[in-house]
């Protein structure tokens, strides 16, 4: 017997021919799909012919767009407002730290391993600010970062308060170097950067479809309806502490992964800088803020206007930083869905089609007044 | 028997919003419940749906003692709600609204519940709506997804909670009907509303609920003619 068998029949089951169907693709978004595959292969081709420069802006841009995208996935789809994903960063570039210079392991190796310490620190961290509401939440994930840098400050063999760098000959065996190489017939420093450069593409494309997968997933939907309310959530038979606890721990994961990446490039580590509130939150915030939250097509022009400004205005110090605030506040005051918010209401268009339509058949009209 | 509450308490602070309360309902019947504002009937949902938990007294439902069960856990065994303020997940759309009750609250696949969603829709009067940003409703629309979103995982225990307030006597008419018809589909109610000739034009049976307390419960007609009722409702029933 069915389970369900002693239940009144529900509306609409029992029909052999479906009346509805369900639509996701719209023009812009075919578009887009069409445009991505020739995009990433030119941006996989691209050490061919960009400088050395170019490739290190874009490993910048292409680390916080992933930051930015993670961010918006716990803030702007589950309602998580976490202010402390450096704690991710930080702990998952000392874990890349660790396991090159202490365990002698290979760098690339030690990324995809200090993804899964970030996420192992996301459990017992999940445990306790879920507990916490609203701005609690908020400050919970701030201390949990502050705690860990604290202690990661303690580690002696890791260079304590002052941090360490990366020795040479580590960063040289990376796995891929002496193709990178012999590919492009370039010296070492040049090789480590291109290596770099294709991780944190590996990163960014990886995330956008971890993301895009997601949402377009059940747990997409409970996503959402966790973030929007949760009584009614779990009302409806959401599970809501196993999709916050698995939202929550999947982003450590990745925003660690970016963290190792990051300090691999950057070869040298502090406690201040892997967890730095403004480098790997606030700039963050102000990447979704100014794109959009809630949408995956933000952070994309988030992270350029961004880079932008930075690029412009950093030479104002903290005049710059000044100006971030006051440009993020005004835009939450007159346009608080963001720049892609303003663009898609103003064209209807949507590049991720995250979002599912009904297609009501034509004769659904009639039947409507017939039924009454 | 599909739903027992027995002696269900519920204190907040010195205050007792439910106090006492003993409740059996049969399969397929339609109870109506009234009561002043603050009378308690919103939190007896809360009770029921295992929003809040109770002081003392047990919950049972198709013979399950429920009284610890997760509000997820009674969405599933079969209990939907509708909320009195409208909580819709603003950020979906009034079809997807459905399909995470659907697809959560019942185990489906999304495939298997788009027909039974899309009928939801037309029958609430939402189909044209299907595609709109939740957020985007008016109060009247929001109700009516109340209603749509608690079928859509469904529920054999329906609890409905103040849904006909700010309709028009010819939505009145309408709500009735389909109310109706859902419970002729075996679906048990138990509604609360204000406007009592609604009410009474579906349930068969009448609960008075005062400061918490059962005050009155029978067949509609002489509950609503008692001494209990009329001095609780001076001129608001007449
Ligand atoms: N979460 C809560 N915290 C404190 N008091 C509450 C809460 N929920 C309800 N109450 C109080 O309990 C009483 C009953 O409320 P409610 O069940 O909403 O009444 P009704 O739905 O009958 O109008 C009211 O006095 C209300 O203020
Ligand atoms: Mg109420």
């Amino acid at each position: 017997m069915r389970p369900e068998a002693n239940k009144p029949a529900a509306l609409g089951e029992g029909r052999h021919s479906p009346r509805f169907a369900v639509a996701t693709a719209t023009r812009a978004s075919i578009i887009a799909a069409l445009a991505v595959i020739p995009a990433v292969l030119i941006l996989i081709a691209l050490p061919a012919f960009a400088d050395r420069a170019l490739l290190q802006e874009l490993f910048y841009v292409f680390t916080m767009l992933t930051l930015a995208q993670l961010w918006n996935l716990l803030a702007g789809s589950a309602g998580l407002i976490s202010v402390g994903q450096q704690a991710f960063v930080g702990m998952g570039a000392y874990a890349l730290f660790a396991f090159t210079i202490i365990a002698g392991l290979d760098p690339v190796l030690s990324i995809v391993l200090a993804g899964i310490v970030a996420g192992a620190l996301a459990v017992p961290a999940a445990l306790i600010v879920f507990r916490l509401r609203g701005a609690y939440f908020a400050i919970g994930t701030w201390v949990v970062a502050e705690v860990c840098r604290l202690v990661l400050a303690q580690v002696k063999h890791l260079g304590g308060g002052t941090g360490t760098s990366l020795p040479p000959d580590i960063a040289g065996s990376m796995i891929g170097l002496d193709f990178v190489r012999h590919l492009f017939r370039v010296r070492g420093p040049a090789a480590r950067d291109i290596l770099s450069y294709w991780l944190a593409l590996v990163l960014v494309v990886g995330t956008f479809i971890l993301v895009y997968r997601l949402l377009r997933s059940r747990h997409g939907l409970a996503l959402s309806a966790v973030g929007d309310s949760e009584p009614a959530a779990e009302s409806t038979g959401v599970d809501v502490f196993r999709t916050k606890f698995l939202i929550y721990v999947v982003t450590a994961i990745v925003t660690g992964m970016v963290g190792a990446l990051l300090f691999l490039q950057k070869a040298r580590i502090s406690p201040d800088a892997a967890f730095s509130l403004i480098d790997w939150t606030a700039y963050v915030i102000f990447i979704v803020v100014i794109g959009g939250i809630g949408t995956m097509e933000g952070p994309i022009i988030g992270v350029v206007i961004f880079y932008l400004l930075q690029y412009y205005l950093a030479a104002l110090g903290s005049w710059y930083l000044i100006l971030l605030g006051a440009l993020a506040i005004l835009l939450m005051l007159f346009a608080p869905s963001g720049v892609w918010g303003v663009i898609s209401h103003y064209f209807d268009i949507s590049l991720f089609p995250v979002r599912r339509r009904l297609v009501v058949p034509e004769r659904a009209g009639l039947r409507k007044e017939s039924l009454r | 028997m599909i739903l027992k509450l027995d002696n269900l308490t519920r204190s907040f602070g010195s205050l007792k919003a439910v106090d006492g309360v003993h409740l059996e309902i049969a399969r397929g019947e339609a109870l109506g419940i009234i009561g002043p504002n603050g009378a308690g009937k919103s939190t007896l949902f809360n009770l029921v749906t295992g929003l809040l938990r109770p002081d003392t007294g047990s919950i049972w439902f198709d013979g399950r003692d429920i009284t610890h069960a997760s509000p997820r856990a009674r969405c599933i065994a079969g209990i939907g709600r509708s909320f009195q303020i409208p909580l819709p997940f603003e950020n979906l759309t009034v079809f997807e609204n459905l399909l995470v009750a659907a697809i959560h609250g019942r185990g489906r696949r999304e495939a298997q519940v788009i027909d039974a969603c899309g009928e939801i829709l037309e029958r609430t009067g939402l189909i044209a709506f299907a595609n709109r940003r939740a957020g985007a409703l008016n109060l009247l629309g929001r109700k009516r997804l109340e209603l749509a979103r608690a079928l859509a995982s469904a529920p054999r225990l329906l609890l409905l909670d103040e849904i006909a307030g700010g309709l028009t006597e010819a939505e009145c008419g309408e709500l009735v009907r389909l109310v109706q018809d859902i419970n002729k589909s075996g679906m048990t109610i138990i509604w609360v509303e204000h406007i009592v000739h609604v009410l009474v034009a579906v349930v068969s049976r009448l609960m008075v609920l005062n400061f918490g307390r059962k005050i009155i419960e029978g067949e509609p007609r002489p509950v609503m003619a008692s001494a209990e009722v009329r001095e609780i409702y001076m001129g608001i029933a007449a």
